[in-house]
C-alpha cells in the first residue's frame, strides 16, 4: 500500500481532476513504520485573521497598491517577508512557521474559505465549527462527530478542549474532556464523593464531573497540573484586566497543557483551543504593530507546542483556521474590515509540508469577491476532510454523511500527510 | 415548601434568593416583579466613580505623555494600565455590590442583559476604564425607558465609538478626506471603518438574518461618519476631551440609502434618523424578543412566547417596561423550572446573596469572576457573552465551581447553617436528595459546599 505514489497537488483544479481516484491507506503505512498514534491540534483563530497579512502574496502586482504603507516588503529586504515559494511570503513575525516550511513540515493554504459567504463573525464561526454550509444548522461540531466515527471510537475522551467550556467544534455525542488550569486546591475525596452522589441522577452534571476528574488525572500524568500561581482563596487579589487577549502567559499555559495531554500514549489524540484578537479593524500595522505582535505570540506558542511534544511531534498535525478573511484593501482607519477568503495552515511532524496549496485568484479589481475581498478558490472543508481522512483515519463515508453533511463537492485533499 | 412562583421570581428573574426573600415575595412572584418596574431606574449612586469623559480625557493626556516619553527614550508604557486598572476594579466592584445587595434584582438582571446586548470588552485599549461608566451612563438610565433611547445612548457613547472604531471613521468625500488627498505626500487615504455600522445592524438591532445587505452596512457606516470622540490626536483632536463630538469635516456628505429608505444629509441627525427607524423595525422586535426569551425562559424558547414579546415590543413602540410586563405574563416562563444553566457570574452573585457574603472592596472582590471564567465586562467580542447552557456547562467549568464552593465552605466554616438556608434559597426547587445530602454532611463547611454544588443551585 505504501507503494502508492503521492501526487503533489498544487491547485484545486489538479485535485478535482485526479484526487478522487486514489485513497491511500496511510494507516497501514504508519503501522508498518512502527509509528505511534496520530495527534491533531486544532487552533481556532477567532475574529477573522487577515490572510493577506499573515501570508502576503508578494508576487501579486496588485498587493502593494491595496496594502499601501502596510504592504510587507519582499523576502530578502529589511523587515521583509519570510520566503516561501517565490510568490508568497510569510509575515516576518512567523519565524517558527518559516523554519517549519523549510523543514517541510508546513503546508500553507491560501484563498481558502468555509462555505459561509456573509460577514458576521458569529455566524462565520458557527459554520466553521458546525461543519455544514448553514449557520446554526447543527448543535454539534465536525470534530466531535469525526471522533465518533474514528476507528476504535468507543474509547472515552479521545479529545480535549483547553478551556473551561467546550467550543462548538468539539461539542456533540462523543464524550470529550475540557481542562483549564486551576488556582484552587479542590475538595477532599470525601466531599468529592458526596458531590458525585448528589449528581448521580443528573445526566448532565454526573458526566461533566466525571469527565473533569478524568481530565485532571490525565493532566497530572502529563505534568500540566503544576499550579503556576499559589492557590487563591475567593478573596484573593484581583489580577489586572488584560490589555491583550489572550494574555501571553495564559496562552503558553494552554499550549503546555495541550502538549501534556497529547504526549501520553493513552491520552487524548485531539486537542482544541482558540485564540482571539484577530479582528483588526483599526491600526493593524505591517511588519510591526498590533497584528505583528499577535502573530509573534501565536508563532511562539506553536514553537512551544513542538518543544513540549518532544518525539510525539512526529505524529502531530496542527491545523490553524479562522472564520473568514478581511478586505483586500486597507480601510479608512488603517485596518481591514470583514472579508471572505483567507489562509489556513497545517504544521507538524506528520505533515507532508514545504508547499503552498493555492489556486490563486489574483487581487486585480475584477478578481476580487464582490469587488472587495480575496476570492475563495478552495473550500476549507477539502482541507479538513483531507486531514481527518489521512491523519485520523476517519472513513470517507463518515466524512460525507455525518462529519460534513452536504460536502460532496468539497473533495478531500489527498497527500497532506507524510506516508 | 415554598411555592414555585416565588422561587422562579427570585432565581430566574432575579439574581438568586437571599434568606427570607422567598417568604417576602409571597406565593405568586409576578406582583413582586411588576413592582420593580414602576420606580426609578437602577442607577448606582456612588460618588467616588468617575464619568467616562473624565477618565477618557485623562487617559488621552496620559497617552500623549507616554508617546513623548517614548520619543525621548523613556519607558512609560505601564502608566496607562496603572491608571485604568483601579477604575475598572472600583466600577466592577460597585456593580457586584449592587447585584448582591439589591432588593430589585430583576432590574439588575435586566441591566446586565442590556449591557451584554450592547457589549463592549475591556480587552481593547481604554475600555477597562470605560466599561463601567458606559453601563452607568448609557444603559442604566434607560433600562426602564424606551429601546430607541437606549439604542442612541449606547451607540453614541464614547466607549462604544472607541470599541468599534467609529471615532476614526472618515467619509471618503468629506472635507477632511479631500484635503488629505490634495496634500502631495498624503499617501494615507482616509476612509470609512464599517465595524460599528455592521454590529449595530447585526447585533444591536435587526439581527443577523434581519434583512440587510453588505451595501446597507457600507452605506450606514458612511451615515455615521463624523460620530467621534473629542480630545484624540491629529484630525481627531478637537472637541471636549472624552466626550461625544460630531465632526462635520469627517462626515460623508450627501443622501444615503439604508434598507431601501433614503436619508437626506442632516449631519449628526442622519445617523439618529436611521437608528430611530432601526429601533422600530419588525426584525429588531423579533431579535430582541428572542434574546429576552432565551435569557429568561429557555435556550430554545417556545416560538409563541417569542411572538408575543415581539408583538408587545412593536405595539408599545419599544417601551421596555411593557415588554417586561409581557414577559412576566408569559406562562411558559413559569412552567419550565431550572431550564437555564447559570452563567459563572450568576452562580457567584447568587452564592453571595444566598450566603450573605460581604463584597469586600479592599480585598480583590473580583477574583471569583476571574477564577470561574467570566471576568466582568470582558466577553471578548461585541456579541457579548453567549446565553445558552452548552456555552457554559463544560466539565472544567463545573469543576471550577465545585472547587470554589469548597473554598467558600472552608472560609465560612460553621458560620452558616446550610440545612436552614437550603429551603430559603432553593424553595420549591429543593430536592429531597440535596436536603438529605446537606443534612448528612460531615461538617458545616461541607454542608455549605454541597449547597452551592447542588444541581438545583447550578441552574435557574
Amino acid at each position: 500500500m505504501s507503494a502508492i505514489k503521492r501526487r503533489e497537488f498544487l491547485t484545486l483544479g489538479a485535485l478535482a481532476a485526479g484526487g478522487a481516484l486514489i485513497t491511500p491507506r496511510v494507516s497501514f503505512a504508519r503501522a508498518a513504520a512502527g509509528q505511534g498514534r496520530p495527534r491533531l491540534v486544532l487552533v481556532i483563530l477567532r475574529g477573522a485573521l487577515d490572510g493577506l497579512a499573515a501570508v502576503p502574496p508578494c508576487g501579486d502586482r496588485d498587493y502593494g497598491r491595496l496594502r499601501g504603507e502596510f504592504a510587507l516588503r519582499a523576502p530578502g529586504e529589511a523587515k521583509g517577508a519570510l520566503a516561501l515559494n517565490g510568490f508568497f511570503g510569510l509575515h516576518p513575525s512567523l519565524a517558527f512557521l518559516g523554519e517549519s516550511y523549510a523543514a517541510r513540515e508546513l503546508i500553507v493554504f491560501h484563498a481558502v474559505a468555509s462555505p459561509y459567504r456573509e460577514r458576521s463573525h458569529f455566524d462565520g464561526q458557527d459554520v466553521l465549527e458546525n461543519g455544514t454550509p448553514v449557520a446554526h444548522a447543527l448543535e454539534s461540531g465536525w470534530l466531535n462527530r469525526a471522533l465518533g466515527a474514528a476507528p476504535g471510537a468507543a474509547r472515552r475522551e479521545a479529545g480535549v478542549a483547553l478551556g473551561q467550556n467546550v467550543p462548538l467544534v468539539m461539542r456533540g455525542p462523543a464524550e470529550v474532556a475540557s481542562w483549564s488550569p486551576s488556582k484552587l486546591p479542590g475538595p477532599d475525596p470525601d466531599t468529592l464523593a458526596r458531590i458525585t452522589d448528589l449528581y448521580a441522577h443528573d445526566p448532565l452534571l454526573s458526566v461533566r464531573l466525571a469527565d473533569a476528574l478524568m481530565a485532571n488525572s490525565m493532566a497530572e500524568e502529563g505534568g500540566a497540573m503544576a499550579p503556576s500561581q499559589p492557590p487563591a482563596a475567593p478573596a484573593g487579589s484581583s489580577p489586572a484586566p488584560a490589555q491583550a487577549s489572550p494574555p501571553p502567559a495564559q496562552y503558553a499555559e494552554v499550549v503546555r497543557a495541550a502538549a501534556g495531554f497529547l504526549r501520553q500514549e493513552d491520552g487524548p489524540q485531539v486537542a482544541v483551543f482558540d485564540t482571539t484578537g484577530w479582528d483588526t479593524h483599526a491600526n493593524e500595522g505591517g511588519a510591526e504593530g498590533q497584528l505583528a505582535g499577535r502573530l509573534a505570540a501565536l508563532d511562539r506558542g506553536l514553537a512551544t507546542l513542538k518543544e513540549q511534544l518532544g518525539p510525539a511531534w512526529r505524529e502531530t498535525a496542527v491545523l490553524l483556521v479562522t472564520e473568514f478573511g478581511r478586505t483586500a484593501a486597507i480601510n479608512g482607519t488603517r485596518g481591514t474590515d470583514h472579508g471572505t477568503a483567507t489562509m489556513a495552515l497545517l504544521v507538524g511532524g506528520a505533515v507532508a509540508g514545504g508547499r503552498v496549496i493555492a489556486d490563486w485568484p489574483g487581487l486585480a479589481p475584477h478578481a476580487l469577491y464582490q469587488g472587495r475581498d480575496l476570492m475563495p478558490t478552495l473550500d476549507l472543508r477539502c482541507v479538513l476532510k483531507g486531514v481527518l481522512e489521512e491523519h485520523l483515519e476517519i472513513p470517507a463515508r463518515a466524512l460525507e454523511s455525518t462529519v460534513f453533511p452536504g460536502s460532496e463537492r468539497a473533495r478531500s485533499l489527498k497527500g497532506l500527510m507524510r506516508a | 415548601m415554598q411555592q414555585l412562583g416565588s422561587t422562579l421570581a427570585a432565581n430566574r428573574f432575579g439574581l438568586g434568593a437571599r434568606p427570607g426573600e422567598l417568604a417576602a415575595i409571597g406565593g405568586d412572584g409576578r406582583d413582586w416583579l411588576r413592582a420593580q418596574l414602576t420606580q426609578r431606574p437602577p442607577l448606582i449612586g456612588a460618588a467616588q466613580l468617575s464619568s467616562s469623559a473624565a477618565v477618557l480625557g485623562e487617559a488621552f493626556a496620559l497617552q500623549r505623555e507616554i508617546q513623548q516619553a517614548r520619543r525621548s527614550g523613556n519607558e512609560a508604557q505601564q502608566k496607562l494600565p496603572q491608571f485604568l486598572k483601579p477604575i475598572y476594579t472600583a466600577e466592577a466592584s460597585a456593580r457586584f455590590q449592587q447585584a448582591v445587595a439589591s432588593d430589585r434584582p430583576f432590574l439588575e438582571r435586566l441591566t446586565q442583559f442590556w449591557t451584554n446586548h450592547f457589549a463592549v470588552s475591556i480587552d481593547k485599549q481604554f475600555l477597562a476604564g470605560l466599561a463601567g461608566s458606559f453601563e452607568r451612563e448609557a444603559i442604566r438610565p434607560h433600562v426602564l425607558g424606551n429601546f430607541g433611547d437606549l439604542l442612541v445612548a449606547a451607540e453614541t457613547h464614547p466607549a462604544m465609538l472607541l470599541y468599534l472604531d467609529n471615532h476614526l471613521s472618515v467619509g471618503p468625500h468629506s472635507p477632511a478626506a479631500i484635503r488629505a488627498g490634495l496634500r502631495p505626500r498624503g499617501q494615507r487615504t482616509l476612509g470609512i471603518n464599517e465595524n460599528l455600522g455592521r454590529e449595530i445592524l447585526e447585533l444591536h438591532t435587526l439581527g443577523v438574518g434581519g434583512g440587510y445587505s453588505q451595501a446597507d452596512v457600507t452605506s450606514f457606516a458612511t451615515v455615521i461618519t463624523g460620530w467621534s470622540v473629542g480630545g484624540g490626536s491629529g484630525l481627531f483632536a478637537s472637541g471636549p476631551p472624552g466626550r461625544f463630538v460630531f465632526r462635520p469635516e469627517t462626515h460623508e456628505p450627501g443622501t444615503k440609502t439604508v434598507l431601501g429608505r433614503s436619508y437626506p444629509d442632516s449631519g449628526y441627525r442622519q445617523g439618529i434618523e436611521v437608528l430611530n427607524d432601526l429601533a422600530q423595525h419588525p426584525s429588531t422586535a423579533r431579535h430582541i424578543a428572542l434574546k429576552l426569551a432565551r435569557h429568561f425562559i429557555a435556550d430554545d424558547p417556545p416560538p409563541a412566547a417569542v411572538e408575543r414579546l415581539a408583538g408587545a415590543f412593536s405595539e408599545f413602540g419599544g417601551d421596555l417596561p411593557a415588554v417586561y410586563r409581557t414577559l412576566i405574563d408569559t406562562r411558559e416562563a413559569w412552567e419550565q423550572p431550572l431550564a437555564k444553566y447559570k452563567t459563572p457570574g450568576d452562580f457567584i452573585v447568587s452564592s453571595y446573596r444566598g450566603l450573605s457574603l460581604p463584597v469586600d472592596a479592599a480585598h480583590g472582590p473580583l477574583a471569583p469572576f476571574e477564577l470561574l471564567g467570566q471576568r466582568t465586562w470582558q466577553p471578548g467580542s461585541p456579541a457579548g457573552w453567549p446565553d445558552r447552557s452548552a456555552d457554559w456547562d463544560g466539565a472544567s467549568g463545573l469543576l471550577k465551581r465545585v472547587e470554589w464552593a469548597d473554598a467558600v465552605g472552608g472560609r465560612l466554616g460553621s458560620r452558616r447553617d446550610a440545612g436552614e438556608l437550603a429551603p430559603e434559597l432553593l424553595g420549591a426547587n429543593l430536592t429531597g436528595a440535596t436536603a438529605t445530602a446537606i443534612a448528612r454532611a460531615a461538617s458545616a463547611q461541607q454542608a455549605v459546599t454541597l449547597l452551592l454544588a447542588a444541581p438545583e443551585f447550578m441552574r435557574r
